[in-house]
């Protein structure tokens, strides 16, 4: 492993080299979505990503806000995915709204589920059995 | 060490790989290195509805250090060499 890979081992190994200068998706730890261009890698899966945006996805509405360039601290990262330009990359029945509605979908959902969570909190306190 | 033998023998089997955040991917393994990353190809996740953004991804790179488990063909793993080679790795580390 600690030899430079030759030009075959590129097919075999886990290196994101394969990625290269294609579309890729980006799963972070906080949930967030990045899809963009991969230029550059390392061996902490630090990447930097070229003309990427984030999918926001609430229910069946979603929305690309556009980044910019990102470098993306490794230590973040759950998955990079490759995706296939020839496959759609989102359900049909899914709906394109602005970033505005994304956002106002965004803050009623975190509301909702702040409220469940205070409500499970307020039921374990009763202690039901 | 151990663990990377063990799966790098395991290369071209299907796998499901459950993530820490609950996300389960069901794919063939195509490469593992020693911090334990995962490459899988031809990928599908288990429960597509509720992860609608990895719809066109069919190959991906997953991160060690956030897999909770790697859930495998039961006739896939040889229990008796995997319990051998524990008990060398232990006597020997």
């Amino acid at each position: 492993m600690s030899s430079w890979a030759g030009p075959e081992d590129i097919y075999l190994s886990t290196s994101l080299a394969s990625y290269l200068d294609r579309k890729i998706l980006v799963l972070l730890r906080d949930g967030r979505k990045l899809m963009g261009t991969l230029r550059s890698f390392d061996q902490f899966a630090n990447a930097v990503l070229e003309g990427a945006c984030e999918r926001v996805i609430v229910g069946e509405q979603y929305c690309d806000i556009p980044l910019g360039l990102y470098v993306i601290r490794g230590e973040n990262v759950v998955l990079i995915g490759d995706l296939d330009t020839e496959r759609e990359e989102l359900p049909p029945n899914m709906i394109r709204v602005s970033e505005t509605e994304i956002k106002r979908a965004q803050k009623v959902e975190r509301e909702a589920s702040e409220l469940r969570g205070t409500m499970r909190k307020r039921m374990e306190f009763l202690d039901f059995d | 060490m151990l663990f990377f033998s063990y799966f790098k023998d395991l290369v071209g089997q299907e796998v499901t790989v459950e993530l820490k955040n609950d996300l389960a991917i069901r794919g063939t393994l195509h490469s593992v290195d020693q911090y334990l990353n995962i490459k899988l190809e031809n990928t599908r996740v288990v429960d597509q509805d509720k992860f609608p953004h990895m719809l066109s991804v069919r190959n991906c790179f997953i991160r060690g250090s956030v897999v909770r488990y790697v859930q495998l063909p039961p006739d896939g793993v040889d229990v008796d060499l995997l319990h051998d080679a524990a008990r060398r790795e232990a006597r020997g580390g």
